[in-house]
């Protein structure tokens, strides 16, 4: 059957990463074909290469439709060519009604004025295809997330659209939307729409496929009809890679248990989103690793544990024997945790200032006295960092907006071991930075593991996890799913336990 | 001479704001005469700018936490209604009514705080809305007329002059020498002193040239300063309370705790408060102390014009965040000095005082400053994303 969609050798480049390094992969009209891997395989960023928005010239290799090769400047272009992709948090305007969203960009309209009727009328048969039976006039912010990803499948549907591109769309379904949704793609699969589906849900992916893609370390390892894979051969052929040496050999030698988290619930009204039942320990010279897929609840414990995420709370913390009751991040650090939290731009970094207000930041007490600082101390404690941690920098006062990723993580590193905590948290700590600078900082955590200090390590490249913990927890749904020790984990048992199996 | 280029890049923004100051008093020197420059006219420019250069001090602050004030010049007008009705019609004496007026602005700024840093409410309305409120307020207690006259001691807060200390008649005010003295004696003192610091802990320094170069030219600007005020009438008390009140912020934005707090919530509110800072209380504790700025200014205000009048202060929120703009506050929150706002606010004066020496059109004065405004921040804008 002749392709509607290929992509030959694709290859993207981050800075000081290689994303993609020649990707093959095509769909034939009427498929659905699946996409597996592990996070940071290179699934997202493929689906942004076939849906424009990175644009041609910033990736090697070709897309071809129908045999011709394309070059999308941008998500309009990829639109016309019959593309569309829902992503995991919806492109919904909450405040407008289910039609206007439908033609949103597409309206139906004379000389400019908008034919209400005739919008009415092609929202509604875009719905029917999608089998929601809600009014077009609704208010799309109204509906429940389920509805909300029919209404953007509409959207697209609205648009000609012959490939559809789902990323992690049951992700925040229920048991019966999610049934829903499969039916409808099948559906449209039988009128000849192709579906590109990505999912870490493998049950779901068996039910619903026809072929299999498995990328790995931004590499295509296989294509597969459905019949000749399992869920355990894929795992094994999304992870199946050697450890590589640069994590620190012996297991630690670990003291006293002395942190402990019991029955600990935590719930964000706004969200909806939950952790649920979580009972976690701690031992002096200890690392944990929290493993898990993106949207398991690992980040929303942890911050809920130092007082910044979720509203309620139920459960107990104790912390060198002593019950702690943490409301606020200001009663986490005086308590003694730390927590270095993903995405350092956005959470750890205060980007128009410099190394040393950064570093000192969580800790102005100690270079103040009655509220006056001391700029002398302030700096010496900031070259005591860059000294430390081998931050490369020209002074201490540069910018940290003008340092690279592996080096403004150092700051946020200084930034919480000058509070001394006697748990540090570290979310995604490598995340994005270049592998000389991800060895540095496996080295720090394990110096620090072996000064005594309590470390509970999130991460979503398995081999970092397995590299680093003494232990490692397994997160999924917002529930712990799993206990490893060093000596047994596998990447192949985590995963098990992270992938809703069945 | 590399070092001196590197540190003009550095500091690009400040030296472009010096050299506007520069071009823009050449431009009036050239076209209004010598008039512009005489000590009389540059003393009133000062004078002219006491006003807006305190409420811009205290916005510096505001800005870099992200929020922003479109209420001051109700609140200020106000503050110094209150402080006019007092004494005219219920026979208060001046401190009294001082203390009553800064009791009220501290009681606004607690207000604000309350509805910004707990109920998060924007800032840009819950000011706008007070903008409206004490516009009418001031209404309801001049009973809509106005307030004079005031009595002679508060009269001198933004009329009077601090007094020769040399009874005997000079062609200059000695007291202002003294203080220029004494001022660049300060500076000198301070700038040596941090100095030894960083060189005793071995920390990087400017070279000794350059360091005498910049410890001249800023002695030189003081004595300029306090010469031209000198060959007047000498140093208004207006000026000496906006020197202390920016002496005090100056001190807290770069060398206190809450100061760094306040930089650290406008530059990243996300990271401020995963640090352990209490992003609320700060806030409440920043607008309560502005709120007490605010109304000094109003007392300045109202001193200075020796009465309480139901327009007074209209306006002045906008020059006061022009300043701060044009002296290189970042709407976007985190950066900002209070000199540069001082700095902002004497450009737009000096344009004021300028155009209505040329007897230019009041049409194109606010053309002008409109333009000249929108060119500052367009700079700022085109500098930041290179």
């Amino acid at each position: 059957m002749a392709h509607i969609l290929e992509v030959a050798g694709i290859t993207k480049d981050f800075p000081g990463v290689r994303a993609l390094d020649g990707v093959t992969f095509d769909v034939v009209p009427g498929e659905i074909h699946a996409l597996v891997g592990e996070n940071g395989a290179g699934k997202s960023t493929l689906m942004k290469i076939l849906s424009g928005i990175y644009p041609f010239g910033t990736y090697g290799g070709q897309v071809l439709v129908e045999g011709k090769e394309v070059r999308f400047p941008g998500i309009k272009e990829s639109e016309r060519a019959g593309i569309a992709i829902i992503h995991q948090e919806f492109a919904l305007v909450k405040q407008m009604s289910v039609a206007e969203n439908i033609l949103l960009g597409n309206e139906v309209a004379s000389g400019g004025v908008i034919d209400r009727p005739a919008s009415l009328a092609a929202a509604e048969s875009a719905l029917k295809l999608v089998g929601l039976n809600i009014s077009p006039e609704a208010v799309t912010g109204r509906l429940g997330v389920g509805q909300q990803q029919l209404v953007e499948i509409a959207k697209a549907l609205r648009k000609n659209v012959r490939v559809l591109i789902l990323d992690e769309p049951t992700a925040a379904l229920s048991e019966e939307e999610t049934r829903n949704l499969l039916s409808i793609l099948k559906g449209l699969s039988a009128k000849g729409v192709s579906c590109i589906y990505i999912s870490h849900r493998l049950g779901e992916v068996m039910e619903l496929a026809d072929r299999i893609t498995v990328l790995r370390d931004g590499k295509t390892v296989c294509t597969e009809r459905k019949s000749a894979m399992t869920e355990a051969l894929m795992i094994t052929k999304m992870v199946g890679r050697e450890l590589t040496s640069v994590f620190p050999e012996a297991a630690h030698k670990t003291g006293e248990l002395f942190f402990e988290v019991s029955d600990w619930t935590a719930e964000d009204p706004a969200s909806g989103m939950r952790v649920e039942d979580i009972n976690l320990t701690l031992r002096h010279g200890e690392v944990l690793g929290i493993a898990g897929l993106v949207g398991s609840g690992r980040t929303e414990l942890v911050m809920s544990l130092f007082g910044a995420w979720g509203g309620r709370q139920k459960g107990s913390m104790k912390l060198d024997g002593a019950e702690l009751s943490i409301k606020t991040p200001q009663e986490a650090i005086a308590a003694g945790l730390g927590l270095v939290s993903e995405d350092r731009k956005r959470y750890g970094l205060v980007l128009p200032g410099d190394i040393k207000t950064n570093v000192t930041l969580a800790s102005l007490e100690k270079i103040s006295s009655s509220g006056v600082l001391d700029k002398n101390s302030e700096i010496r404690e900031g070259e005591k960092y860059i000294r430390d941690l081998r931050i490369k920098t020209p002074s201490v006062e540069q910018r940290v907006v003008n340092l690279s990723g592996g080096n403004q993580q150092k700051v946020v590193l200084g930034k919480w071991m000058m509070t001394a905590p006697k748990v540090l948290i570290l979310d995604e700590p490598t995340r994005g930075i270049d592998v000389g600078a991800k060895f540095e900082i496996y080295t720090l955590i394990d110096r620090l593991a072996r000064a005594g200090m309590g470390i509970i390590v999130i991460s979503s490249e398995l081999p970092e996890v397995l590299g680093l913990s003494d232990r490692i927890m397994v997160m999924r749904e917002g529930r712990v799913s799993g206990e490893l020790d060093r000596q047994s984990a596998t990447q192949e048992k985590i995963m098990t336990l992270a992938a809703s199996l069945g | 001479m590399e070092e001196l280029a590197q540190i003009f890049k550095k500091n690009i923004r400040q030296y472009i704001m010096l050299i506007a100051l520069a071009g823009i008093w050449l431009v009036f020197a050239v076209s209004c005469g010598p008039v512009f420059v005489s000590p009389g006219n540059l003393s009133n420019l000062f004078l002219q700018t006491v006003t807006v250069a305190i409420v811009a001090c205290g916005m510096t602050l505001v800005i870099v936490t992200g929020n922003i004030d479109l209420s001051v010049g109700s609140v200020a007008g106000f503050a110094g209604a209150v402080a006019a009705v007092l004494q005219v019609r219920h026979g208060w004496n001046t401190p009294g009514a001082v203390l009553a007026a800064l009791a009220a602005g501290l009681a606004v700024g607690a207000w604000h705080g309350f509805w910004i840093a707990y109920r998060k409410v924007p800032a840009f309305i819950v000011t706008l809305a007070s903008m409206l409120a004490f516009r009418g307020l001031i209404l309801g207690v001049t009973g809509g007329s106005t307030v004079a006259p005031l009595r002679g001691a508060f009269k001198a807060i933004g009329q009077q002059y601090l007094p020769d200390f040399l009874a005997a008649p000079h062609s200059f005010n000695t007291s202002a020498l003294l203080i220029a003295l004494a001022a660049i004696a300060i500076f000198i003192l301070t700038e040596t002193r941090k100095r030894s610091g960083r060189l005793r802990h071995g920390f990087l320094v400017t070279s000794p040239g350059l360091y005498v170069l910049r410890l001249t030219l800023i002695s030189a600007a003081i004595a300029g300063f306090f010469g031209v005020l000198a060959f007047n009438q000498g140093v208004p008390y207006s000026l000496l309370l906006l020197m202390a009140i920016a002496l005090l912020l100056n001190f807290t934005a770069e060398n206190t705790v809450f100061g760094r707090r306040l930089y650290a919530i406008g530059g990243n509110p996300d990271a401020a408060r995963l640090s352990g800072i209490n992003i609320s209380s700060n806030i409440m504790g920043l607008f309560v102390i502005y709120g007490g700025i605010v109304a000094a200014a109003g007392l300045v205000l109202t001193s200075r014009l020796n009465a309480a009048t139901t327009s007074a202060g209209v306006n002045m929120e906008l020059d006061a965040i022009a300043a701060c703009v044009i002296g290189g506050t970042s709407l976007m929150g985190g950066e900002g000095t209070i000199i540069g706002s001082i700095i902002g606010a004497l450009i737009m004066s000096s344009l004021d005082n300028g155009m209505s020496l040329l007897n230019m059109d009041i049409t194109y004065q606010y053309v002008i400053k409109g333009l000249i405004l929108l060119s500052a921040v367009w700079l700022d804008i085109s500098n930041r994303n290179k």
